[in-house]
């Protein structure tokens, strides 16, 4: 495409057309992919290029203006070149500020980060479009601190509003800030709010990653918010976008390998200098000790190894334990006991069954007097420990104190924790007589922290299903592993039932309906694990049974954490009631839960809550294909 | 590859209660027995045989309060033994005999042991803990006549004397004293005239035990913390830290010097004794036999140095004996 420039006056309506009918088939990338660097390079320097330019992308029907404009956006290489193609489009076109500052950004949240930093970088770049610009981070903002939004959006789409606010800091200037300071204040702290009340890890770290940086701009001197969490690659992607880069360093790669190089030869130079000083140190003691040698000196020291600092002893009786945890003064004694608490009961299981509920009431109010390391790790094993050696009463015990009064969350889930560990411990077979308590956290369900049980459900899901669904003729390829009875059998009922009774009697500090749905979320995926720990046993029907119940009254949660749980409930249910069981008692539930199954599948905006639905109805379709292919 | 520390070569028992003290006698020659004598908490002091290794005799002489120090007086026949109950005894042990010669009635409630040096034959200075808190009173024995009261100027503050050793560069100069005190300082004291000459704070805690090697002008002291100080004494009689040595763990009840300046022995809360190069602090050894803490050590004055014992007496009721470093 080639026009003869200087005093022509040429009418490039035809171009804009044929331009707009191409974008708008979907044809985009390949005219664009050779448009836009001709154009780019032309219009460098050049004025009467740009503004033919201008004149082409403006001439562009309404109707097709959205296609090319989109286009332009994706394939410039950077804000400064999209300024020089589109001009004030933006300004001019309505169309083009419609995609621009309302589709691109608030509807869609498929583009790349470089998208958006060539968008908002545009807008930056003229004075006429920084009004647009601050228009648009207001209504970010909006976006981002509405509850509903954030409870309802899908975690990608967060991203891509908080990048995009983000990137819109980055470019505002001190007299802009200053001047919707108050507003940027009340956003931010009505966003934060909504953030962290979610129950997903992602969507309350964005909230805080984004609050900090509102609060660093808006708070230049003086305390600025600063939140704790985890720093990891997507962490620091999002903070990098809130400083900008000046355009001229992405170009040219060889400054780039001259900065490298300067890097390279900076660090051989500081490793020398470090040698030589590590160098320059030992050679300093040689001499002295070669002076001071001499025929005195010719005794031999033995070897010290074992001089270590003395330790104090832990008590050796369980009852003495009881006795130190709850009175004594001698801190070095607490702190023994506290350490040799698990073994201890392990040991004596009958001097322990003798005082198993008052050792439990210890150890769930025990906080640290100390500072021992791993103290949250060594209590929780204590617990375990006791829970396993007398199961019945101090399930009991636990499962009534989940829902008394004046308890912490954190003492809440702790209960529910061990109550898991417990179980499986319980449901493991044992080998050769002996617990192995590492092989325990074999049948990978890791409960350590709540966010991690997603995935985890997701892959033994995964796994079981492939066990189930294939099935070949496999001869024993395994020596008969050790077997016993199932000790979880037994006590199922106890650890599962009284968890699952008053989950809709909100109390005055704790309601689980309520505000407190993160434990709600927690208890939901406790009473999957259990569900799933308790196949082959006795109770399992009749634990089915209630928990799809249960699943029934909480289906429509607007918590995605508690319905990826309900929704691990249901897989449980599936995996470990038998088969027959499951289409004979429970066929009208199974049949209600298929439905809301499909209508998760379809309208969910959560994609975990989608996945696991898809599972389920996969795991149902090989169930009754399994009845229909066994003989009669 | 460094050896594991060696056994103890025997151990004594049968004292039935914490052994607080000990002292070698084993200079004579054939036919006489080497012996060991030993204070323990219930009064008795146990005269052991080191050949046998059994109790030759058992003199109880003190009310059975715990005796908490015994030093020899001429060889082994005879013994000065102090005692909680205020008194220090002098005992004739020749012949067979086990009576009580003498005795001083300090008036001292606290457990700071005496210290005893041989001035001429058949005469001893023995610097005592006296009634008053801070005094430390010079007896010449066995005529007990008062050679002088060592008192620290008002305001010093010193507490209680922990640790006490009287020293004479030769045999005709004078004697002085060293003392260790409550407040973790040591002090060093002139005798003829009665003064302070230096005084240095080696440890934030009290001092509880120190010794002295005249020789090399080194002393060096134990607390109730981790730290082994090790001072010296320049030409101006002044005291000087030279070098402190962190240990392992808190507490140490006792330090010597063999009497060929080569090693030191500590014994410490830990139950465990330290061997250490006096040279320059090296650790030589850590021998962990004992069970409670080690209350005493000793070493022998054999004059064959490859017979050389070391003793370590400790709350357990035992006496381990050591043969350790004997070749040089």
């Amino acid at each position: 495409v080639c026009f003869i420039p200087g005093g022509l006056d040429c009418s490039i309506t035809f171009v804009s057309h044929v331009l707009g009918k191409v974008c708008v088939h979907g044809r985009q990338k390949e005219i664009l992919s050779v448009l836009v660097p001709r154009l780019t390079d032309l219009t460098k320097s050049d004025c009467i290029w740009q503004r033919i330019c201008w004149r082409l992308v403006e001439c562009v029907p309404d109707r097709w203006m959205e296609a090319v404009v989109l286009g332009f956006v994706q394939r410039a290489p950077g804000a400064d070149v999209l300024s020089r193609l589109l001009g004030n489009l933006v300004v001019k076109n309505k169309k083009a500020q419609f995609v621009v500052t309302q589709k691109v950004l608030l509807l869609q949240y498929c583009h790349p980060t470089a998208v958006l930093q060539n968008l908002l970088g545009y807008l930056s770049l003229d004075s006429l479009r920084r009004a647009l610009l601050i228009k648009v981070l207001q209504e970010l903002l909006e976006t981002w601190g509405s509850s509903s939004a954030v409870k309802h959006s899908p975690p990608e789409q967060q991203q891509y509003i908080s990048k995009a606010i983000l990137i819109c800091l980055s470019h505002l200037k001190e007299p802009e800030i200053e001047s919707c300071r108050q507003e940027l204040l009340t956003s931010m702290m009505e966003g934060v709010k909504c953030h962290l009340d979610s129950n997903l890890p992602q969507i309350r770290r964005l909230g805080m990653i984004v609050a900090e940086s509102i609060s660093s701009k808006i708070n230049t001197d003086g305390p600025v918010l600063k939140f704790q969490y985890e720093e990891d690659d997507e962490a620091r992607e999002l903070k990098s976008l809130l400083v900008q880069t000046p355009p001229f360093c992405v170009v040219p790669s060889l400054p780039d390998d001259e900065r490298n190089e300067k890097a390279d030869a900076a660090l051989p130079l500081v490793l020398e200098g470090n040698k030589k000083s590590h160098t320059a140190a030992p050679v300093m003691p040689d001499e002295e000790s070669d002076a001071e040698l001499d025929s005195d000196d010719d005794l031999i020291p033995y070897d010290m190894s074992e001089d270590k600092e003395l330790k104090t002893k832990a008590p050796v009786y369980i009852r003495d334990c009881i006795e130190v945890l709850t009175g004594s003064e001698d801190m070095d004694k607490w702190e023994a006991t506290v350490k040799a608490l698990e073994s201890l009961v392990r040991k004596n299981p009958a001097a322990t069954r003798e005082i198993s509920v008052e050792l439990a009431k210890i150890l769930l109010h025990l906080e640290e007097k100390t500072c021992i390391e791993g103290f949250v790790e060594l209590r929780q094993r204590a617990q375990v420990a006791v829970l396993t050696t007398d199961p019945i009463p101090v399930a009991k015990y636990l499962t009534s104190q989940f829902y008394s009064l004046n308890y912490s969350l954190r003492q809440r889930m702790d209960i529910l924790d061990v109550l898991v560990l417990a179980a499986q411990e319980l449901s493991y077979p044992k080998s050769h007589g002996k617990t192995k308590h590492s092989g325990a956290q074999k049948p990978c369900i890791q409960l350590l922290s709540g966010s991690d049980s997603s995935k985890d459900w997701r892959r033994i899901v995964d796994e079981r299903i492939k066990s189930k669904t294939r099935r070949f003729a496999m001869g024993q390829s395994q020596v008969e592993l050790a077997s016993g009875p199932n000790e979880f059998s037994s006590v199922a009922g106890h650890f599962f039932f009284p968890l699952i009774q008053h989950f809709d009697r909100p109390l005055t500090t704790f309601d689980l309906l309520g505000e407190d749905h993160f434990v709600l979320g927690r208890l939901v995926h406790t009473l999957a694990v259990l569900m799933y720990l308790a196949v082959n046993t006795v109770a399992v029907t009749a634990m089915g049974k209630a928990l799809l119940e249960f699943v029934w009254a909480l289906r429509f949660h607007t918590d995605s954490y508690v319905r990826q749980g309900l929704l691990s409930c249901i897989s449980s249910v599936l995996l470990s009631v038998p088969t027959e069981r499951l289409l004979k008692d429970m066929t009208e539930e199974l049949l209600e839960t298929q439905s809301w199954l499909g209508d998760v599948l379809e309208k969910d905006p959560d994609g975990d809550c989608r996945r696991l639905a898809l599972q389920n109805l996969l795991l149902v379709e090989n169930l009754k294909k399994k009845l229909k292919t066994v003989p009669s | 590859m460094a050896l594991p520390p060696p056994d103890p070569q025997f151990v004594l028992r049968g004292t039935s209660a914490a052994v607080h003290t000990l002292c070698f006698s084993c200079g004579s020659q054939e036919p006489d027995v080497p012996i060991l004598f030993s204070g323990s908490e219930n009064g008795f002091i146990h005269v052991w045989n080191l050949k046998t290794h059994r109790v030759d005799t058992a003199l109880d002489g003190h009310g059975r309060k715990s005796v908490y120090c015994v030093e020899t007086m001429g060889g082994k026949d005879g013994l000065l033994s102090q005692g909680r109950d205020q008194r220090i005894c002098l005992w004739d042990l020749a012949e067979g005999r086990t009576a009580v010669m003498d005795s001083v009635f300090t008036e001292n409630v606290g457990f700071c042991r005496c210290s005893l040096l041989k001035v001429a034959q058949g005469r001893w200075l023995m610097a005592m803990a006296a009634k008053a808190l801070e005094e430390v009173q010079v007896l010449e024995l066995p005529s007990k006549t008062s050679v002088c009261t060592l008192k620290p100027e008002v305001g010093a503050k010193l507490g209680m004397p922990m640790c006490l050793k009287l020293w004479q560069l030769n045999c005709g100069s004078q004697p002085l004293l060293l003392a260790g005190y409550e407040d973790g300082s040591v002090v060093l004291w002139n005798l003829s005239m009665g003064k302070a000459l230096s005084q240095l704070v080696c440890h934030q805690e009290p001092v509880m035990s120190l010794d002295f090697d005249s020789e090399k002008a080194k002393g060096i002291s134990g607390s109730s913390e981790k730290v082994l100080s090790i001072w010296s004494l320049n030409e101006q009689q002044n005291l000087q830290v030279y070098k402190t040595h962190k240990l392992v763990n808190a507490g140490i009840s006792d330090i010597t010097i063999r009497p060929d300046k080569k090693i030191l022995a500590t014994a410490g809360w830990d139950h465990r004794i330290r061997i250490f190069g006096w040279k320059k602090l090296r650790p030589l050894a850590v021998l962990d036999y004992h069970t409670a803490t080690v209350h005493c050590v000793s070493f022998s004055d054999h004059k064959n140095p490859s017979e050389r014992l070391l003793a370590a007496g400790s709350k357990d009721h035992r006496i381990s004996i050591w043969s350790i470093y004997t070749q040089t």
